[in-house]
């Protein structure tokens, strides 16, 4: 075996030709280096100027940083007293966030298991392909199903007296988060080793087996990014919770509940709040808000999987 | 059981995958408690004939099986629990596959599968495997710590543990030795010979000098076709039936 001899005596000589590829070398590596740190930049420049709008607000003396996140009044127009607690709208966003994820994760890594081991590859496709049409389908429609369509059948079938509630926006928000589990979910199933499939088989272990003891292990990473996604898209769904849950400032004491979420409020009084004003104010710092929790979530997921790999 | 009722009896096997026939129509059988060899370059049929034994070929898109596999006189086509026959047949690959699991819970994985789940039976199960498979002293103090962190031997070993593990009656060999050191492979070739006693042993193979010190009879496939299959002795002489046999041998071709 000889290495240096095999790609010919006509090649260009030594020296140009490393020069110009260590350019092209350097060039690639700055472009992926840029690509990297510009997610960082992204984050950071919207933190920033989010937190500037709503940065007055929060030094000012006539604001309660404990009254914005633990009370439940919120009555930012009230010509006497202003209030601003906004601990009823994150009430409202846990509580259809979590019914939603309640419903959402087990169909949707029962779909991703279903589609990666339990059937046919023609049926698969087609599946897929649904699958990713319904994750496109924009969430105004969505809201407007919830509105009209799931509001009449869960007046018809719980007897409640109006049908956009909890269980109306956490029903919404799973059939939209549904699809982007089972596509990433069913990718991370797939990326397991035909290897591991082939020996857990060979020793007898059947299908249930199989999924349980090797694929939902091995895919455990990126099944959680898949649910985490999920729950990102709750959480941060807009228009089809303010169509879906009835707009009512309160902490839900069931699912027949009106609630209003964080991202509702702030799509549904921004417009009317002069710019610049308290109130606007106020809204951006429900924004940071949404931030904070949004990264709490991520923040936990990784370390849920640091916990389960530091235990192995 | 004695010489008379083979094993593994295999007839006039055929596979294709998707409309290509890479075994042609095989028969032979396999006697208890021997050690196959099977010799023969790639591609010619040797794992494949390994996985229409214990029907893993079943998940091949496009694979056609023909023909007849008895084991101990029953057809394998129509066995009801195939997850029941897989585990009479013990299987190791030719690459390590370390399940994402602890050492004690590969090793343990197969029982569990089968229904087994008390710790006191698990326990001892798991070290007389690990024993068998010359891996134990290694690992007695970490089988708590990844299979997959294992080096390449010692993953192989632990694999063979793996498959010593549900108790197969009969063991399949694939190129075992690829990823060990020769010290190793000859603790496993002994292993094999103390083994034989109790499980009959298929051993593919690459290596001449493993078959000839291994095997009671050697068979030799070579594209999808056994060119000939006889004692070990006979097979490694000077004088095997044919021609192709001696040449391969003696590497001069293949």
């Amino acid at each position: 075996m000889a290495p240096n001899s095999s790609n010919g005596a006509v090649a260009p000589p030594r020296q140009a030709r490393s020069r110009r590829s260590v350019w092209g070398e350097r060039a690639i590596e700055l472009l992926i280096y840029a690509s990297g740190v510009s997610a960082i930049v992204f984050i950071l420049a919207i933190l920033f100027f989010i937190l500037r709008e709503a940065a007055p607000v929060l030094f000012s003396d006539r604001f309660s940083l404990t009254q914005f996140l633990f009370s439940t009044e919120w009555y930012p127009t009230s010509a006497s007293n202003v209030r601003y607690g906004t601990l009823a709208l994150s009430a409202g966003t846990l509580a259809v966030t979590v019914l939603a994820m309640v419903l959402a994760v087990p169909f949707g890594l029962g779909g991703a298991v279903f589609l990666s081991q339990f059937c046919g590859p023609r049926l698969r496709e087609s599946l897929k392909i649904i699958i990713e049409l319904l994750a496109a389908i924009p969430s105004v429609v969505w809201g407007f199903i919830g509105l009209t369509v799931m509001s009449r059948l869960i007046v018809t079938y719980t007897g409640a007296p109006v049908g956009v509630n909890v269980l109306n926006g956490g029903i919404i928000l799973a059939l939209m988060s549904v699809p982007i589990i089972v596509s990433i979910g069913e990718d991370a199933l797939k990326a397991v080793p035909d290897s591991y499939i082939e020996a857990a088989t060979a020793m007898g272990a059947t299908r249930w087996q199989l999924v349980f003891r090797v694929l939902l292990p091995a895919a455990r990473n990126g099944l959680l990014a898949a649910v985490l996604l999920g729950v990102g898209r709750a959480i941060g769904e807009t228009m089809a919770v303010l169509m879906a849950t009835g707009h009512a400032v309160q902490i839900p004491h069931g699912i027949l509940d009106s609630v209003r979420t964080l991202t509702a409020n702030i799509a549904a009084e921004l417009g009317e709040a002069p710019a610049g004003s308290e109130h606007y104010q106020v809204l951006f710092l429900t924004g940071v808000l949404l931030f904070a929790i949004t990264m709490l979530v991520n923040l936990a997921a990784d370390l849920i999987i640091r916990g389960v790999r530091a235990r192995k | 059981m004695n010489a008379a009722t083979p094993k593994i009896a295999v007839k006039d096997l055929s596979l294709a995958y998707s409309g290509t026939e890479v075994i042609h129509g095989i028969t032979f059988d396999v006697r208890p408690n021997e050690i196959l060899g099977i010799i023969g370059p790639a591609r010619s049929g040797k794992t494949s004939l390994l996985r229409c034994l214990n029907r893993t070929i079943d998940f091949i898109a496009g694979a056609r099986v023909a023909g007849e596999i008895r084991i101990d006189g029953a057809d394998i086509r129509a066995v009801r629990d195939v997850h029941a026959l897989r585990r009479t047949i013990g299987m190791v690959a030719p690459l390590p596959v370390g399940l994402p699991l602890s050492i004690y819970d590969n090793v343990a994985f197969a029982p569990r599968c089968a229904g087994l789940t008390r710790r006191a039976d698990l326990d001892p199960l798991v070290e007389r495997c690990l024993r068998q498979a010359a891996l134990w002293d290694e690992v007695k103090d970490r089988l708590g710590s990844l299979g997959t962190a294992l080096s390449g031997g010692q993953q192989q070993r632990l694999t063979i543990a793996r498959a010593l593990s549900h108790q197969p009656e009969i063991l399949c060999l694939d190129e075992f030795s690829i990823a060990i050191d020769p010290v190793t492979t000859m603790r496993i070739e002994d292993v094999l010979r103390e083994l034989r006693r109790e499980i009959t042993i298929i051993l593919v193979t690459n290596l001449t000098h493993q078959a000839r010190r291994l095997t009671d009879r050697t068979m030799f496939l070579w594209n999808g076709r056994i060119i000939e299959l006889d004692r070990s002795d006979v097979i490694f002489s000077d004088q095997p039936s044919r021609q192709e046999t001696l040449e391969y041998v003696n590497g001069i071709f293949g």
